[in-house]
């Protein structure tokens, strides 16, 4: 396989200093999952140093390698491989050089090299210049039965610093003569700005308006903050919307590009007795709702300009930027800072974009920070897709035909062009593009059951009902709801029992090892409580990941689901950091149960009502109920990532779960509150 | 002009009397445990102790300070030794992005120095204060470890 850092020079990567600590640059940000602990591992092993000794240098345009976007669970895949492959380079260069100094029959441990003529240290070897090698992707790597810091629940440097409020988060970043600002925003998209009254403005506010665009601006921030709640703007009504409770009806009626996943047709003739069934699942949009809304601070002159940005990728941003701007894009410094905890395309590169637009028309240092209004309005959602799911069942329990028509636009929008930056559209009145590529909503839309006869096709919408974009899991988890739903409504009517119903249909041995830890785990099968019920669901994220189960139990209590436990088994691959890990399941599991029961976008013809956390609740610490997480370690298989996959299986488990307690078969998330 | 006291230590500010506090903590301060989260008082990333008591500081306006006692993330350590609360969201990996730590450590703070509480009393407590991330579960279990270290 190859990695990003073949045929670069080690120096990209790596950095041995007179002090005797590492540097490891990486084009991946930290999103909030401990990523930047995890890579440090995978060098601390291939190099032989102690983590500790460790420094982390995340994305910076022009210091760190372009990795593009940190997205899709594929950080610790890719990565991961690229440090690796740089850190195993290193070594043997270090190993070459130690030779001359030291002779044969070298032992190495903790950056010092111990041979017959000595013992000398990393740093001694390097004497503080750079390695000038090129990593040729033939350094030995070390087999993974060796490994002492990779698999081991290393603790995140970042959690000690976060406790005592010494991290620096984009949101900490200050720069001489900074000012604050604040956009100005309708909750439709696609209105005219017509007229703005600013008389009821505190004083000392600039107001920066061009077309569409609105902000204002002030040396201090609630001065910032009071002249938004008190500028008066008049739009024209903007893009109609869709009638909401018609979304998915509207959906099925536009205009698709059709294209087809799998195509096998059946063989011979229908048999005897063989049952045709059809469902439809539905799926919402849905928001980030990211804990702090985006931040960022640019600082933009005539020659170029600085941006601190929490965006997934440096180097994208850069040039899109270099665009909007009309500037070099060697000229733009962007630099990753840590935001609120980031599961996709939230709106960090569009906040970054604002404070750019905003600081090259004052010339100053501009911090943009987003309102809760603007986060859960103009953030791209995750968005909303519908399902028909057709199948033929044979007499003996097997599925004989499976087809899915999946609705959706795509899940991607990430910005390249101005156009695709709000700061872009509003301030040259330019529209938003129709897709380009169609993205992420055909995850995990084939399974992987053993089915002959199969058909699935994505109808692509051109244009989506709200702008959208990467939302954690991307169309598999819409997928995977209809999928292991209709799965469970099948099984009912095959008259077997769930699991069982998908082991005649899987042939992994992967598969069948996460089904049965879970199902073992919560003793499925055993009997429940009056009022109670379990659900299954599996899948193996987008056909290539990790491969996950999940167990719900429920019970309904007022005409209310309530989940009572979560079980999961989980299997990545090699494991890197065990805790780390559970850490991010767990995250996932709630995340995902918040989203599967009470989370939706909602609107009126006057535009979006989601506007602050009254509007689009999200599930809180009496809510969430006991994890299980059963680890499933593979040392001898590639990791894969872990950021996404445990967030598919959770809507379909619980929709299952509520119709063994209850009887209803519910088709559309969110499921609370339908039983009523 | 107005005088806080912060950390332990009077602060004289230049600042609008009704200026969030938590904007005179961040910016005129230079403080970085509260964070914005909704200035709404409906998250609790930018809680505070106030006198003891954890109040979101993102609408509490300056004026209405006087001469209370205002305690901050970094304010918590003493002599050096972070307060058990922040060795115990350390030692159980209490977060992931840790944007809502700030929040949660402090209204912890505040719940363990009133009592040993249960575990439903710690998810009581934390009911206002909202974790996107889902790092529920350890945030409860790190209250309880530093509960019981406390009240041992
Ligand atoms: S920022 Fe104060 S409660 Fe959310
Ligand atoms: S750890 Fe990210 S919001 Fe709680």
């Amino acid at each position: 396989m190859s990695t990003a850092a073949d045929g670069t020079p080690i120096d990209d990567w790596i950095e041995i200093h007179a002090n005797g600590r590492v540097t490891v640059k990486t084009g991946k940000v930290e999103l909030g999952t401990g990523l930047m602990t995890a890579l440090a591992q995978i060098a601390a092993e291939e190099l032989d140093v102690a983590v500790e000794d460790i420094d982390m240098a995340g994305p910076w345009t022009g210091r760190s390698p372009d990795e593009g976007y940190t997205a899709g669970s594929r950080s610790i895949k890719d990565g991961g491989a690229a440090i690796r492959r740089a850190a195993a380079e290193a070594r043997q260069a270090l190993l070459e050089l130690a030779t001359a100094q030291l002779g044969d029959a070298l032992t190495v441990a903790r950056g010092v090299i111990t041979g017959p003529g000595g013992r000398r240290s990393y740093a001694e070897l390097m004497g503080g210049k750079p390695f000038h090698r090129t990593i040729d992707g033939r350094a030995p790597l070390k087999h993974p039965e060796s490994y002492s810091v990779v698999g081991t629940a290393v603790r995140r440097a970042d959690i000690a610093r976060k406790v005592n409020g010494l991290d620096g988060f984009v949101t900490d970043i200050r720069v001489e003569g900074m000012v604050h600002a604040r956009v100005v925003r309708p909750r439709t998209f696609g209105a005219r700005l017509v007229d703005v009254d600013t008389s009821a403005l505190p004083d000392g506010v600039i107001v920066v308006r061009r077309n569409d665009f609105l902000a204002v601006v002030a040396d201090r921030e609630e001065v910032a903050l009071a002249a938004r709640a008190a500028i008066r703007p008049l739009w024209t009504d903007g893009h109609p919307l869709p009638p909401m409770d018609d979304l998915f009806g509207w959906m099925r009626r536009q205009v698709t590009d059709d294209s087809d996943l799998v195509s096998w047709p059946r063989s011979g003739d229908v048999a005897a007795g063989q049952r045709t069934i059809v469902r439809d699942y539905h799926w919402p949009f849905q928001a980030h709702a990211s804990l702090a809304p985006s931040c960022a601070v640019a600082d933009v002159r005539p020659d170029g300009a600085v941006v601190y940005t929490a965006a997934q990728g440096v180097y994208p941003l850069q040039r899109a930027l270099a665009q909007l701007l009309d500037l070099p894009p060697a000229s733009i410094e962007v630099i990753h800072r840590e935001g609120s905890g980031c599961y996709g395309h939230n709106g960090a590169d569009d906040a970054a974009a604002d404070a750019a637009v905003i600081s090259q028309e004052l010339g100053r240092p501009v911090r943009v920070q987003w309102t809760r209004f603007d986060e859960l309005v103009w953030a791209r959602k995750g968005p909303a897709m519908t399902t028909r799911m057709t199948a033929e069942l044979a007499p003996k329990g097997r599925i004989a035909f499976w087809s899915a028509d999946i609705w959706t636009p795509t899940h991607g929008g990430r910005p390249a062009r101005p156009d695709q930056l709000i700061a872009g559209r509003l301030r040259d009145g330019l529209a938003e593009p129709e897709a380009t590529a169609y993205i992420g909503g055909g995850r995990n839309a084939q399974v992987d059951y053993d089915i002959a006869a199969q058909r699935v096709t994505m109808r692509w919408l051109r244009k989506p009902a709200l702008p959208g974009s990467a939302l954690r899991g991307l169309g598999a988890t819409a997928n995977t709801f209809a999928n292991e739903c209709f799965m469970d409504e099948l099984a009912a009517l095959a008259e077997v029992d769930p699991v069982e119903f998908r082991r005649r249909h899987l042939t992994d041995p992967r598969a069948l090892a996460v089904l049965d830890a879970v199902t073992q785990a919560c003793g499925w099968g055993l009997p429940l409580p009056a009022g109670r019920g379990r659900g299954f669901a599996y899948g193996r994220y987008d056909g290539t990941g990790a491969y996950v189960a999940t167990v719900a139990e429920v019970s309904i209590v007022d005409n209310e689901a309530r989940v009572e436990r979560l079980w999961i088994a989980h299997d990545c691959g090699l494991i890197v950091n065990p805790d780390g890990l559970r850490n991010q399941i767990e995250g996932n599991l709630i995340q995902s149960l918040s989203r599967a029961l009470i989370e939706q976008v909602r609107w009126d013809a006057g535009g979006l009502l989601c506007t602050e956390w009254d509007s689009y609740p999200i599930l809180r610490f009496t809510q969430i109920p006991p994890l299980e997480v059963i680890l499933i370690d593979r040392p001898d298989q590639p990791p894969v990532g872990a950021g996404e996959p445990a967030t598919i299986t959770t809507a379909p488990a619980v929709a299952n779960a509520i119709a063994a307690a209850s009887g209803v078969r519910l088709r559309q998330v969110p499921l609370g509150g339908q039983l009523r | 002009m107005f005088t806080i006291n912060v950390n332990g230590v009077d602060h004289r500010v230049e600042a609008p009397g009704d200026a969030p506090l938590l904007f005179v903590l961040r910016n005129d301060l230079g403080l970085h445990g509260p964070q914005f989260g909704c200035g709404e008082e409906a998250c609790g990333a930018c809680k505070v102790l106030v006198d003891g008591a954890a109040v979101p500081s993102c609408r509490l306006p300056l004026q209405r300070v006087g001469a209370a006692r205002v305690v901050t993330l970094e304010g918590l350590a003493e002599e050096g030794e972070p307060h058990p609360v922040q060795r115990a969201f350390s030692d159980e990996q209490a977060m992931q992005c840790g944007m809502c730590a700030n929040g949660m450590i402090i209204e912890a703070v505040a719940l363990v120095m009133r009592g040993n509480p249960t575990d439903d009393g710690i998810r009581e407590a934390l009911q206002d204060n909202l974790c996107r991330c889902g790092a529920h579960h350890r945030i409860v279990r790190a209250v309880r470890r530093a509960a019981d270290e406390l009240w041992r």
